[in-house]
């Protein structure tokens, strides 16, 4: 009995890195641009189709086609700040929010229409087999995605650490007014920082089609898990969304497996009324 | 009513006695088809000035309304279907809960200091944390819904909301003409300027000497309460109660579309918002059909795409805008 | 081809629809449409988009297989887009168009919408799909339903779990009931809860569980039925949770000797075998199914081929063929009162009999409530990724297979 709970922690864990991944897209934005993206999951969606596409007419794998289809989500990103969002930069979230509903709706139907309703999967070579290790048992594709999923963090907090954009977009959410003094150019920052955002996004999405299959209408559940995680983790924190993701993908996983399936998110709402209540800033945020 | 006239020059009072009056007789002269868009439009102006008194005067946003709906509609239709209570008293009952249910949101958004999305978030976690309560609550159906039996013979019973397309029309029209008196007494009451003194800048508005707790808490249960009510004329005209439906995340999303397109904290706003949004989408359905788009969601991408293009160019709403070009333009409070 | 339907219209069904006439001729008179517009309703977009499209399909067929058989019809295609409001105005939309008869609607919460509006506008709604039981319980006038209620799919189902005992001789000891968190899901638990204590199953239900409709996964599902150890898993789901489902269970290296559905959408589905390939053979599913051997299911077979040949007949016959019937019914309603005014359609609807139809089982008839209780449930299982009747004998085109072979080494 308790290699099973082994098991579903392992399996919650690993769930849990990859919309962390997906999550942390969502922190750096809103950390940075301070807009609420409310079409953040229908971007992952858009980046599972993209995989999807790419694996179904190439046989290329999700694992190698991250890369690309990040590079796709940054300049998406880059031209979607620079064109239409840097207008509603400091407006009321509730202009954002019509906007980017708007966006929303657009996506989830033009992918019903192209696509059509149906699930969409990559069946990988592998995508059926699992490792054993005694008596637990993983499924490769989700340790395979997990483990990729924290080598894109690593790379993204390695360049918020040690290139100059990189703390130059950290100066711009610290202070912004600071950051216009010393000459910094916020409005192409803010477009880089949307890209970024955007990539993670795209990366997570192309992760995410080896675990789940691509369906138009996926998208506001993960925008809504992206922000319960991004809450409790810390907005802006970037440690924070992965560890809210593992923590969120564990207490689901242990809920549903001890109590009832069924309800197994009301326990992520819980968490998410428990942090709002008691750390605000999140677990690993900081206080402003 | 006095209030709502004092704001209006006399064009206005004009305008606003002709549309009053067209839609007190549209029944008259509509179709059934019309008569059921008229009643869907008056009923999101109804629910949607209820949100705009809680952000669009108090700058709260919360993203959680579909909780009340359910609440008010779940409270309605069990008083109904358990004790034969009806709904004209059971609606007392829903608003008390929802109000509790307000309250204890309020209290601890307010309270420990929750502010902006962090507050949305609070609002969207108690909405989906009940709609899964009651996805898996046996007495009421859970997941399989909840039914309100038709009872034909039943139908002339006004006084237990049981009625036909023209009731329920009237009851929407009442329910939306009440809440814009209400908000316009309102929005001139000392209550009504605590608010926009809060949402401009709380800071301030505490310096002031005002209670902001309790102001704001004020706005919550006023809000949460009309909602309910709200959701007890769905729950009726509906007749079935699904949690995925009464409770959903898409409802909480379509209450607040109307007062932002229409104009957050005015007191015509959410109407105009309802009287846009509603018709644009039954055209566009109509339109896609003439030109032979058939495929399933090109509406909904046309729907998108004036979302985008109405927030552009109006961002603070088609009222204002609209109410200049007429020469009726609302004093902001 | 035409003489197959007038046999299965009796002499006594041919008198009370002469009856009908009688009665309602003066709307003879004012309508001499020898054409019935029918408003097919179905979520073409939104969550249940996928099995929404499957029923337009079939309504676009309609008319031209009908045609052959005599019937003149033409429909009006409206997308509810999984939204009951929508569901509840284009219902009013379409009979102020001058639709006649409307049928629909797939989902229960947007048929019990549309129900009341065609209750005030006295126009006969043909419920196609749609199984809560409370729609033929609120005492509609202007309604039929020709389709299993929970209660009848979940009973259907397990009998036809002891038919396939006693073909295969294969045994089950103890099973787990897995099912979706939402309408139908739910629907078919109440059925079960009270249901299986009687039934009398040789084996027992050692678990039922209840899965989030909404969740991304069902990894911790398939564990938790992994650590209960059943031979049997019973479940009640839609297309995309199926793929999660079986996906988690090769994964794990779980294999029960069978996974049977009884009476629920999931495994027959296009993406299903699209997503699973060879892991997708071997299911069962007991429901109501187009019978094979009919030959007006031949004829909506071809017609189907024609029109869209991007499709599987097979996987999308479920679908198309209880929306086809219900046009079906409307027309021969249509035929046999000669008038399309309500209450006229409605008296013939209540008096229909038709012997030759798509799905297995008796005669369409009626009850007082408007339920068709002649629908029979089939058992298929999925060979070759082809949902194959494989009980009852007289529709079977093959035999079950059971238990069924490993996952390892499928092609």
């Amino acid at each position: 009995m308790a290699s099973l709970y082994v098991n579903v922690v392992i399996q919650g864990l690993l769930t849990g890195l990859i919309y962390g991944l997906m999550a942390l897209g969502l922190s750096v934005i809103f950390g940075v641009v301070r807009v609420v993206n409310f079409a953040h999951g229908e971007f992952a969606v858009v980046a599972m189709y993209a995989a999807f596409i790419l694996f179904s007419r190439l046989g290329l794998d999700p694992l190698v086609t991250m890369l690309p289809i990040a590079a796709g989500f940054f300049v998406i990103g880059y031209i979607l700040q620079a064109t239409l969002i840097q207008r509603f930069v400091g407006r009321p979230e509730t202009q954002q929010f019509i906007l980017l509903v708007g966006v929303a709706i657009i996506i989830v139907n033009v992918l019903l229409m192209q696509f059509g309703p149906d699930a969409q999967p990559v069946n990988l070579s592998y995508g059926f087999d699992s490792f054993l290790i005694g008596p637990v048992i993983v499924d490769k594709s989700r340790i395979y995605a997990a483990v990729a999923a924290v080598a894109v963090a690593t790379v993204l907090f390695a360049f918020f650490r040690h290139t100059r954009t990189g703390t130059a977009i950290r100066a711009c959410a610290d202070n912004l007014t600071g950051a216009g003094v010393v000459g910094l150019d916020v409005k192409k920052l803010y477009a880089l920082t949307f890209g970024i955002g955007l990539a993670c996004v795209g990366a997570a999405g192309a992760l995410m089609v080896t675990i789940a299959d691509a369906a138009p209408s996926l998208g506001p559940a993960y925008t809504l898990l992206a922000f319960i995680i991004v809450i409790i983790g810390g907005l802006g924190s970037m440690t924070g969304a992965l560890v809210g993701g593992v923590l969120i993908g564990v207490s689901e996983a242990l809920a549903g497996f001890i109590l009832v399936p069924a309800m197994k998110s009301m326990f992520s709402f819980a968490l998410l009324i428990l942090v709002l209540v008691l750390r605000p800033q999140g677990l690993m945020g900081r206080r402003t | 009513m006095k209030a709502i006239l004092d704001d209006m020059p006399v064009r206005g009072r004009i305008l606003a006695a002709i549309v009053l009056l067209a839609l007190a007789a549209a029944p008259f002269v509509a179709n059934r088809y019309l008569l059921s868009v008229l009643t869907l439009i008056l009923y999101l102006a109804y629910v949607g000035q209820a949100w705009n008194l809680v952000m669009g005067f108090c700058g709260q946003l919360s993203l959680g309304h579909a909780l009340y709906i359910g609440l008010g509609g779940y409270v309605a239709a069990l008083f109904w279907l358990e004790f034969g209570v009806g709904p004209w008293i059971g609606v007392f009952a829903a608003m008390a809960v929802a109000m509790a249910f307000g309250a204890v949101i309020a209290w601890l958004g307010f309270r420990f200091g929750i502010e902006g999305v962090y507050f949305s978030l609070l609002t969207i976690a108690f909405a989906e944390f009940t709609r899964i309560g009651f996805d898996n609550m046996a007495f009421t159906g859970g997941a399989g819904g909840l039914f309100i039996p038709y009872e034909e013979k039943r139908l002339g019973e006004w006084w237990n909301l049981r009625g036909g397309q023209w009731m329920y029309y009237y009851i929407a029209l009442l329910l939306a003409a009440g809440a814009v008196t209400l908000t316009a007494w309102l929005a001139r009451s000392r209550l009504g300027y605590q608010w926009v003194a809060i949402r401009e800048d709380e800071t301030a508005a505490r310096a002031l000497g005002i209670d902001a707790f309790a102001v704001k808490m004020k706005a919550m249960l006023i809000s949460s309460a009309m909602t309910a009510v709200g959701g007890v004329f769905y729950a009726f005209y509906y007749n079935t109660l699904f949690p995925s439906q009464m409770f959903d995340m898409g409802r909480s999303i379509e209450i607040i579309m109307a007062p932002i397109v229409g104009g957050l904290g005015t007191v015509f706003g959410p109407v105009v918002g309802a009287f846009v949004l509603t018709p644009m989408g039954e055209l566009l359905i109509a339109a896609t059909e003439r030109l032979g788009f058939n495929a399933p969601g090109t509406k909904a991408v046309f729907y998108g795409a004036m979302l985008i293009v109405i927030i552009m160019l109006r961002p603070a709403g088609l009222w204002p805008w609209l109410a200049r070009m007429l020469g009726v333009w609302e004093r902001k409070p | 081809m035409s003489s197959c339907i007038r046999s299965g219209v009796s002499r006594r069904h041919l008198l009370a629809g002469a009856a009908a006439i009688a009665l309602s001729a003066p709307a003879i008179v004012r309508a001499q449409t020898p054409t019935l517009k029918i408003a097919h309703i179905a979520p073409r977009s939104g969550y249940l988009a996928a099995p929404g499209q499957a029923c337009h399909r079939g309504a676009l067929i309609a008319p031209k297989v009908l045609a052959d058989y005599g019937y003149r019809v033409e429909l009006m295609h409206v997308d509810s887009e999984t939204n009951v409001d929508v569901a509840r105005t284009q219902a009013e939309r379409v009979i102020s168009e001058g639709a006649s008869v409307i049928v629909g609607a797939f989902e229960s919460a947007a048929t019990l919408a549309v129900a009341q509006v065609c209750e005030q506008r006295k126009v006969p709604l043909v419920v196609s799909l749609g199984s809560a039981p409370q729609i033929t319980e609120q005492g509609y006038q202007f309604l039929v339903r020709n389709f299993q209620t929970n209660p009848q799919l979940l009973a259907n189902g397990l009998r036809a779990i002891k038919d396939l005992m006693a073909a295969t001789g294969v045994e089950f000891k103890k099973a787990v009931y897995l099912h979706a968190n939402d309408t139908f899901g739910t629907g078919q638990r109440q059925a079960m809860d009270k249901t299986f204590p009687t039934a009398g199953m040789p084996f027992t239900l050692a678990e039922s569980i209840a899965y989030d409709p909404k969740a991304q996964d069902l990894t911790v599902e398939v564990t938790k039925i992994r650590a209960i150890n059943p031979d049997l898993v019973l479940i009640i789901t839609r297309a995309p949770d199926a793929i999660k489902l079986v996906r988690d269970m090769v994964r794990q290296r779980f294999e029960p000797k069978a996974i049977i559905s009884p009476g629920s959408p999931g495994l027959y589905d296009e993406e299903f075998y699209q997503a699973l390939g060879p892991l997708a053979d071997y299911h069962m599913v007991n429901i109501p199914w187009v019978n094979p051997k009919a030959p007006m299911t031949q004829a909506l077979e071809a017609a189907f081929k024609t029109a869209h040949p991007n499709n599987r007949f097979a996987a999308d016959c479920f679908n198309v063929g209880f929306t086809y019937e219900a046009i079906l019914i409307a027309a021969d309603a249509f035929k046999r009162a000669g008038a399309s005014d309500g209450a006229a359609l409605m008296a013939a609807l209540k008096t229909t009999d038709i012997a030759d139809h798509v799905i297995i089982g008796g005669p369409i008839r009626f009850d007082d409530k408007g339920q068709n209780n002649n629908i029979a449930s089939a058992v298929m299982q999925n060979r070759n990724r082809v949902p194959t009747v494989v009980l009852p004998k007289e529709a079977a085109v093959m035999a079950p297979v059971l238990p069924m072979p490993p996952w390892q080494g499928r092609t």
